[in-house]
């Protein structure tokens, strides 16, 4: 009882410290809500937009039907570029893809020689350069099918081949980037808000005014995890009402009252973390130098930029300890795929696990961080 | 100029902060050569008005002319810097903790551009005067609070001030070292004595030196004069009691009578502290050597000893925020542990430095420490209430104690330590920077609590009327306590005349005069010096730059800590990314609703089983499956085959087949459809052969994708590029992030506010370092590149190396612009890890290419360095491209830098407001 009081209290006056900062409110409203828009809206993980040169040396009517069916909203117009350039185009990173149509391209083909067409691709471009090959192959086969048999590609396979993609039927990128982007930028901030904090209190002496109180060390860090805790979870709750599902028009399925459940637990780890690493930094430089690599690497590896089972298994098992691994894993089951509390809970236990582990570390450290600051 | 001209010349010079005024009305003309001293109580704008003067603050209203131009006009200001030293409140605030005293004195000599000769001989006499020449090596950090008031003095001495200001220079000196202080200061003006000095004190006895006083009250010049006119305009006796009288509005010395100290009511039972051979080591060095006293219960037990004597060691192990490393140490009667929370409901406690929230107000504050007392809300009220009026807090009740002076921040700092009524007080130095007055109301409280409800205090102090105050005192010197008993006791054991000679006398004698004042040495250099100065002003300017990089790189060597996580930071991240990032989609999970089990149907399925990036899971026996396994991610692809799929193939009537995605990531759902298509067609074009001898659609035709610059297709060559562009904006950004923020948090940037440095010398100074770390971090990951995932630069190592400077140049004049932006240390941090790490992932063609971008994040992604770096970097690592193709990419880059670094300039002021 005393204790949650306590708790309270303190929480009271993180508040009033982040209500003072008001640089600091600023940018946590930009970052819940421009940056959300700017790389949902700006970041292609598909093939979209994508840039095409043609390297035309045939000049014949198939040639332009090729150069002419790559069309919005997967490429951009196709620019005609001479051979000799494609060297400087691709070494510059102007075009992603340059297809290399040979002389004489029209009359093998009618004349049933085998010929060759080819792609070059900046294998650079992770992203683009393995899907696009294959729209691209398969533009071209279309055409060709087109040309030949003046029937479509499909028309002529004996199956008719149905693809639908369940949870976003048209496979839109935005509804994947804006939920992941807000939930790589709450990590950063509650690092950065909650670590910063611990710093804070011990560069001005006030934590260790605390602790000639009839404080504990839990109260101080539960008072930071719960208060500025609360905080994100709010800004991410308008993030996803007002910008995902309101500008950015992404139907997320409900999820409700389990999501932000899981939201919570996912926030009291991270923030656990934020103290620990407030706790082993020993002044703010190092403390910005130390959450840096944290945050990022716990971003990219987490399966809101890449899939997740793409890394090597040892790190891929190693990433568990990281609790954002498992909250990207909550998100997308509950926002996209609609999923409930039977196939989440092993993800709930993950992070509610690396959370204790963290808080308990950041309790051991705390009095030892006093004694080594002299 | 003559020498008639008046130094400072003010009329009608006012200040306000918000709303508060801080100077109204301030007449003052000071004249060369003049010795003032300014008193006045806690909060009249003695401050404001030095700062002021001293061209740290920015003029708001009326007229202030310090070397007969006006502190408005920025070029005069420049000119006459160098011929003002300022000295700003606190101890040592201005100094930097992990340079050592020498280094400390280097920088302000470079920084006032003088000669390696001259800056070294200044330096050598000013260390010989002021008792430091012992320690030219030890972290002004490490220094105590009177040898760091020494030092502050030295550093502003340096460049040979015409004027000379100091903001309550002694504050929180022992006696000893505030006598050698004063000696120091007496020597100089002997010599030199057309130097003025202006002075803001405290301590009445110390006013009484100089020849001219100004009293402060309000905003307000009270006073002004020599001290015989003030005393015979106040009709008191004493400095002290003016100062008194004059604070409190009215002429007549009231109150004044010295203190009656009821005699104390002895208590039975056990001491209410008992420490028994306390001893704290730090390494090699014992700050506590073998401590042992016995306070009683309601004794006021006073606490003295020089500066950095252990005193504050001890209260700390007593209040359990320090182990002892032997010895036992007893509070009320429990062993001091310091998990019992009970003991701690019963002391308060009063640290040296301030340490209550800045961020909230006064009156917050004390409503937080009576919710943590557990008071309850009536009896809180009532408290707090009392406290406002008891140590006149009600003034300032909604001002955050940031914007409070020093001696009402120790005021709240004391209501808040006695607003539980606490059985004990540990109060260390709480009157330092108090004022006369507010110490006499303070000292009433302390004794009505002492006498009247038995409260035990144990108070360390620096002022000897107040320990003869004590009911005993204790001398601590060196970590050892020199003698213990009442105040009349220790005189008649020494022989002296007063405490203050009793006290001097045991020091002497334990240390032999160690650390005594010589004499001030030779006169010092002639005006003409510093016109010479200002003449080479390109040259000068070089110099302060050079003095702020010396400085800052000194600072990032003395923390190797820092220095480690910049440049392994970097190489983990790499490690982790090249391994960990991959775009492979493989082993996409699958499974079969067969509704018709016939050869064909099996024979689609066996395609998929067949195919690397497949593997199969359980099959479905009904459709209603499809949406559960979908939904818990155990598949990501349902095969969903219609019965009668194989008679329908076999009769050509194009049976459909639905392939179920699971869409949740849109880029794995894309690829898993390409794959997809390629196995069917490849199945169908099996079947169509096998059966006619004919390729559908009769395509002659063999479509050959090339990969470039990465013929495996593997992620690190992909990666490695795009991890360096993406590390060397990130970490450089982040080390000069803080740099300038921080200053301004912890109070050096008034350093730059005083000199005759600019802005962008101050920037470009504090870059210059980080640049080289940065670099260092390339060289780094360069290496790292090659041997861990032999990646090499198969294009120009100049050209890359070349692109890498300026890359590393415009990241930390960005890390500069937030930091001259931001109000504090952790909003700096987030504003460069968002603004930075956002675009270099997003925008610059790490990812996604950025060739494909539009609308606003192409436009961020032109506008951030990091787009342009990714050219040169995939360029040179993965494109073998010549050193000549990126003139574009390096003019870019380096116009991000200058850009950066002049807003940086705009944004930064040169003086507070």
């Amino acid at each position: 009882m005393r204790w949650l009081l306590n708790v309270y209290w303190l929480g009271r006056k993180e508040f009033a410290s982040l209500a003072r900062d008001t640089v600091m409110l600023f940018l946590i409203v930009y970052v819940f809500s421009v940056a959300v828009y700017v790389v949902a809206k700006g970041v292609q993980t598909d093939v979209k937009n994508a840039s095409i040169a043609i390297v035309d040396e045939d000049r014949s009517l198939l040639s332009r039907q090729i150069a002419d069916a790559f069309l919005q909203p997967y490429f951009k117009e196709a620019v005609t570029i001479r051979r000799d350039a494609i060297d400087t185009v691709m070494d510059r990173g102007l075009h992603t893809f340059v297809v290399d149509i040979p002389p004489d391209f029209e009359a093998d083909i009618l004349a049933g020689r085998e010929t060759s067409l080819q792609i070059n691709v900046d294998a650079t471009a992770m992203t683009q350069a393995g899907n696009g090959s294959t729209y691209i192959y398969e533009i071209v086969t279309q055409e060709l099918t087109n040309f030949l048999n003046e029937r479509e590609l499909a028309a002529i396979l004996p199956v008719d081949v149905v693809v639908r993609a369940w949870f976003n039927p048209n496979l839109d990128p935005v509804w994947f980037n804006s939920v992941m982007q807000i939930i790589q930028n709450l990590t950063i901030l509650s690092i950065v808000l909650v670590g910063a904090a611990v710093i804070r209190e011990r560069e001005h002496g006030t934590v260790e005014h605390l602790l000639v109180m009839p404080v504990r060390p839990s109260e101080i860090a539960f008072a930071k995890v719960w208060a500025n805790g609360s905080a994100i979870l709010f800004a991410t709750f308008l993030s996803l009402l007002l910008m995902v599902r309101g500008v950015l028009g992404v139907p997320v399925q409900s999820g409700g009252a389990l999501f932000f459940a899981g939201a919570a637990i996912y926030i009291f780890a991270i923030t656990s973390l934020g103290i620990l690493l407030g706790t082993i930094a020993r002044s703010m430089p190092q403390f910005g130098l130390l959450a840096m690599p944290t945050f990022v690497i716990m971003n990219m590896l987490s399966g809101a930029m890449t899939p997740p089972e793409g890394m090597p298994e040892p790190l891929f098992y190693a990433m568990h300890v990281s609790p954002t691994l498992h909250f990207v894993a909550f998100a997308q089951a509950i926002l996209y795929r609609g999923a409930g509390i039977a196939t989440v809970w092993p993800q709930i236990v993950g992070m509610a696990a690396t959370g204790i582990f963290f808080m308990a570390l950041a309790l051991a450290r705390f009095r030892a961080m006093l004694a080594t600051q002299g | 100029m003559t020498g008639a001209a008046p130094v400072v010349l003010a009329e009608g010079v006012g200040h306000l902060y918000a709303k508060t005024v801080a100077l109204q009305a301030v007449d003052l003309t000071v004249s060369r050569g003049e010795a003032i001293g300014i008193v006045g109580p806690d909060g009249v704008g003695k401050s404001s008005l030095l700062s002021l003067i001293a061209g740290v603050k920015r003029l708001q209203s009326g007229r202030l002319e310090v070397f007969g131009g006006s502190v408005e006009d920025g070029a005069h200001r420049d000119l006459v810097a160098t011929r003002i030293a300022f000295m700003p409140q606190g101890l040592g605030k201005n100094l930097y903790p992990t340079l050592s005293v020498r280094e400390n004195l280097d920088f302000f000599g470079r920084l006032y551009a003088e000669t390696a000769a001259e800056r070294s001989s200044r330096i050598d006499r000013l260390l010989a005067a002021t008792g430091l020449a012992p320690f030219p090596d030890r972290p002004a950090g490490k220094l105590s609070g009177g040898m760091r008031q020494k030092l502050a003095l030295c550093c502003s001495l340096i460049h040979d001030p015409d004027l000379l200001i100091l903001d309550e220079p002694t504050t929180g000196v022992d006696p000893l070292s505030r006598r050698q202080f004063w000696e120091l200061i007496d020597g100089i003006r002997a010599e030199r004595p057309s130097m003025t000095v202006l002075v803001a004190t405290a301590y009445m006895e110390e006013a009484s030196r100089f020849q001219r006083l100004i009293a402060m009250n309000e905003g307000r010049i009270l006073a002004d004069g020599p001290v015989s006119e003030i005393l015979r305009q106040t009709g008191a006796r004493t400095l002290e009691r003016a100062y008194v009288a004059l604070s409190s509005g009215n002429g007549n010395d009231d109150g004044g009578q010295d203190f009656e100290i009821p005699p104390r009511i002895e208590h039975d039972g056990p001491p209410a502290i008992r420490a028994n051979g306390l001893t704290r080591r730090f390494g090699s060095f014992t700050a506590v050597d073998h401590v042992s006293f016995e306070i009683g219960k309601g004794e006021i037990f006073g606490f003295l000893g020089s500066n950095g004597c252990g005193k504050t060691t001890t209260m700390k192990m007593l209040t359990g925020l320090l182990e002892a490393s032997e010895g036992t140490a007893e509070l009320l009667g429990h062993p001091v542990d310091a998990r019992d929370i009970s003991v701690r409901m019963r002391v308060g406690y009063v640290s040296q430095s301030f340490s209550l929230y800045e961020e909230l107000s006064v009156e917050a504050n004390l409503a937080l420490h009576a919710r943590l007392y557990r008071l309850s809300d009536k009896l809180a009220a009532e408290r707090i209430a009392d406290a406002m009026e008891r140590f006149g807090l009600a003034p300032f009740a909604k001002i955050s104690p940031l914007r409070l002076p020093l001696g009402i921040r120790q005021r709240l700092q004391l209501a808040a330590a006695c607003l539980h009524r606490p059985e004990m007080l540990i109060l260390d130095e709480p009157t330092s920077g108090v004022d006369p007055s507010a110490r006499d109301l303070f000292w009433r409280f302390l004794i009505d609590l002492s006498r009247n409800d038995g409260v035990t205090i144990f108070i360390s102090t620096h002022f000897m009327h107040e320990a003869e105050r004590c009911d005993r005192i204790s001398l601590m010197h060196a970590g050892r306590v020199l003698a213990v008993g009442t105040p009349a006791e220790l005189v008649a054991a020494r022989d002296a005349d007063s405490l203050d000679a009793a006290f001097i006398s045991y020091l002497e004698e334990f240390d032999g005069g160690e650390g005594g004042a010589g004499s001030a040495g030779e006169p010092g250099a002639s005006l003409t010096e510093a016109e010479e100065i200002t003449g080479k002003a390109a040259l000068v300017g070089l110099r302060r730059v050079r003095a702020f990089a010396l400085r800052e790189a000194l600072e990032l060597i003395r923390d190797p800590i820092r220095l480690s996580f910049a440049l392994l930071g970097p190489l983990l991240l790499m490690v982790a990314m090249a391994y960990g990032i991959s775009f492979d989609v493989e082993d996409v999970s699958f499974a079969t609703l067969d509704r018709d089990r016939t050869v064909e149907s099996r024979e689609l399925v066996e395609n998929f089983r067949g195919s690397r990036y497949f593997a199969e899971k359980a099959d479905l026996a009904t459709a209603d499956e499809i949406a559960g396994r979908l939904q818990s991610g155990d598949v990501q692809l349902v095969i969903d085959i219609p019965p009668r799929y194989g008679s329908d193939l076999l009769a050509g009537r194009r049976p459909e087949v639905a392939f179920l995605i699971d869409g949740s990531n849109p880029f794995r759902a894309e690829t898993i459809r390409g794959y997809l298509s390629g196995v069917v067609l490849t199945y169908l074009q099996a079947r169509a052969r096998s059966e006619h001898g004919n390729s559908l659609g009769g395509l002659p035709i063999n479509i050959e994708p090339r990969f470039r610059y990465n013929q495996a297709f593997l992620s690190v060559y992909a990666i490695t590029p795009g991890t360096i562009m993406l590390l060397l904006v990130m970490i450089p950004a982040m080390l000069t992030a803080v740099g300038v923020v921080r200053e301004k948090e912890l109070g050096s940037i008034l350093n730059l506010y005083a000199a005759p440095a600019s802005v962008l010398e101050f920037l470009i100074g504090k870059q210059l370092p980080y640049i080289a770390v940065g670099m260092a971090a390339y060289a780094l990951l360069l290496s790292a590149a090659w041997v861990l995932f032999g990646v090499t630069v198969n294009g120009s190592f100049l050209g890359l190396t070349l692109g890498a400077f300026f890359y590393v140049f415009a990241a930390t004049a960005f890390g500069l612009l937030i930091s001259s932006f931001v109000t504090s240390q952790m909003a700096a941090i987030f504003a460069t890890a968002i603004l930075s790490i956002i675009p270099a992932i997003n925008f610059s063609g790490f990812l996604y290419p950025t060739a494909n971008l539009e609308g606003p994040a192409a436009v961020i992604g032109l506008f951030f360095p990091s787009s342009w770096f990714q050219t040169v970097s995939i360029g040179n690592l993965a494109k073998g491209m010549g050193f000549l193709q990126f003139v574009p990419e390096y003019a870019a880059l380096f116009a991000f830098g200058i850009v950066f670094l002049a807003l940086a300039r705009l944004v930064q002021a040169k003086q507070e407001t």
